[in-house]
């Protein structure tokens, strides 16, 4: 019988084969906390489960990126602790304030690789599965039974396949196909399923990331891309794992690439999905490129593409925040930050922003943002009267330029 | 009696408690008081110990925070029932023991019903008599909830929920 990515990787982990269904404990590669959990992982680790030490320091990482640099006395008090705590048990893999967000880190740092078992602490944990990896999110009592065992139990889920095939025409990205997904399947259309994305085998490693973050926003458990490509390249792929012929998928769609649009996703639902071209009623104050989801170097230069020669509309606050400390001198090394800057953009710490409303660009009453982001809930950016539309960073740029949501293609 | 609180389909994270009313931001004592704040801002000032709450379809979506169903559990909430969750919230809910039941309620019970959950033979009885039946939990499940927590669980058992008795999870 054949296998799915996720029941090839948790079968290599549990020691035997395992099918969509099972209940299975399994070690994990690395468990990542972030600064905003990790206090709690630490209270429930020592003062629930009464364990001093972690199970082994060099498969954790703890990442301060959800608040950082801390906004208020709170915020920097927990930080302290999570540093204290990294520094007496010896965590190598702890990234301070400005280093980036978790995901993008996890990646940067080798911290998750094809065919491994990664859990973390922000639900967006799918994002590993950008280089093969069974990548899950969880709270604070499963990442503390984690650290304090090394292991965490899953049922193994059963998966939903994407089959691409064709390309991106000019100005559509890995975005628009998450956004078009969304629609297909809803925003539980995956709940307890694993994604897997076949035929983007072209896609680099970042857009792969952009696509297995948004798994997430599906319900998924983990959103899987076969290593190819760029991912073939940098990471070493286990033998053992590829796509088999005979696995078998609870559902297969099809889409083809050449056929989508650049989409919008409208507050505040992420499976509210239209073509931004027929958005154009929509006037924005603020437009936001960054996060786990869209803030890499790809994403950064489409936008500096659209923006260059030209300026951030009067009225309009434009907010890019590199995904990481990587990203932003990247950026800085190919001019793509000059040209941002020059449009009118601001820059911000990389790590989370704006994205999770707790600093660094909150929304007032009645204020609506484009974001590169990957959830549009009421609320979640600040006033809960706020409007969130959900976009790629080519069509968040052209919104710039115009001052309303914005057909990127316009500029290309 | 437990009191019925109803709502809607997609009740996510940052209805339950808003990502600017973490304890992170604020204060661990603070957080029940943040339960639903903006969504539903009675909620915290009065619910009893016991009562329910009856939802739609993919209860508790988006973020991982686990701090959104240990406001609820600090409320004393006694069972949420709803069609589908989503599965963090579900996992986190399970780790922190409070029963969820997978039904769909929202069109036979109204906002503020009195209603008996019985938790012996797994079925909510309203203050008319009328009985729904829910589907009893899997068993380990049932055992998590009768420790109190999976870390009461892991107290008790000394393994994670689903090894084996002796199994070294896989090593």
């Amino acid at each position: 019988m054949g296998l799915t990515l996720s029941e090839q990787i948790i079968s290599h982990a549990a020691g035997r084969e395992v099918h969509a269904g099972d209940l299975v404990v399994v070690p994990v590669d690395c468990a990542m906390g972030v600064d905003s959990i990790t206090p709690s992982i630490i209270d429930v680790m020592r003062n629930e489960l009464g364990v001093e030490r972690v199970f082994d320091p060099d498969k954790i990482a703890i990442i301060i990126d959800h608040v950082a640099p801390a906004v208020n006395i709170a915020t920097a008090n927990a930080q302290a602790k999570v540093r204290r705590f990294a520094m007496e048990q010896g965590i190598r893999h702890f990234y301070d304030v400005g280093r980036g967000v978790c995901h993008q880190v996890m990646i940067e740092e080798g911290l998750a690789g094809p065919g491994q078992i990664v859990i973390g602490s922000d639900s967006h944990s799918t994002s590993y599965g950008a280089v093969g990896a069974f990548g899950c999110g969880m709270g604070a009592t499963d990442i503390a039974l984690a650290w304090a065992t090394g292991h965490t139990w899953l049922k193994v889920p059963e998966t939903i396949c994407i089959r691409a095939r064709g390309d991106f025409s000019a100005g559509v990205t890995a975005k628009d196909l998450t956004l078009w997904v969304e629609q297909a399947l809803g925003a539980d259309g995956a709940t307890y399923r694993a994604v897997e994305y076949h035929g983007v085998d072209m896609l680099s490693l970042a857009s792969r990331q952009t696509l297995a973050c948004m798994t997430t926003e599906l319900g998924a458990k983990a959103g899987i891309i076969p290593p190819s490509g760029e991912v073939a390249e940098r990471f070493r792929v286990p033998e053992w794992l590829k796509v088999d012929p005979g696995a078998r998928y609870e559902r297969v769609v099809e889409v083809d690439l050449n056929s989508l649009v650049p989409l919008v996703a409208v507050s505040p639902r992420v499976d509210d999905v239209r073509p931004a071209a027929e958005l154009g009623h929509v006037r924005v104050d603020q437009v936001f490129i960054g996060t786990c989801t869209n803030g890499r170097l790809e994403d950064l230069r489409i936008a500096a593409r659209i923006l260059r020669g030209r300026r951030v509309a009067p009225g309009v606050r434009m907010l890019v925040v590199p995904a990481s400390s990587q990203v932003l001198m990247d950026a800085m090394a190919d001019g793509t930050l000059a040209v941002l800057l020059e449009a009118g953009a601001t820059i911000g710490t990389p790590g989370c922003g704006p994205c999770i409303g707790r600093h660094m660009g909150v929304l007032g009453d009645g204020e609506v943002v484009i974001s590169t982001a990957n959830r549009n809930f009421r609320g979640r950016m600040g006033s809960p009267n706020a409007e969130i539309y959900l976009g790629s960073p080519a069509t968040a740029a052209a919104s710039a330029v115009t001052g309303r949501i914005t057909d990127p293609r316009e500029f290309l | 009696m437990a009191r019925v609180w109803l709502f809607g389909e997609d009740v996510d994270t940052d209805q339950i408690v808003p990502g600017r009313y973490a304890p992170y931001m604020t204060s661990e004592e603070e957080l029940p008081k943040h339960a639903f704040i903006e969504a539903r801002p009675e909620f915290a000032r009065e619910v009893r110990p016991g009562d329910i709450i009856v939802a739609g379809a993919n209860f508790g979506c988006g973020s991982s925070r686990e701090y959104a169903p240990k406001a609820l559990k600090l409320c004393g909430i006694g069972a949420i029932i709803a069609p589908s969750f989503a599965r963090i919230f579900f996992r986190n809910a399970l780790n922190l023991g409070i029963p969820l039941f997978e039904a769909d309620l929202t069109g036979v019970l109204r906002d503020g019903q009195e209603v008996t959950l019985d938790m012996e033979r797994y079925v909510v009885v309203t203050d008319a008599g009328q009985e729904y039946p829910l589907k009893p939990p899997p068993d380990f499940v049932r055992e998590i909830w009768e420790a109190g927590s999976t870390v009461a669980y892991f107290r008790r058992y000394g393994r994670l929920p689903g090894q084996r008795t002796g199994e070294q999870g896989g090593e």
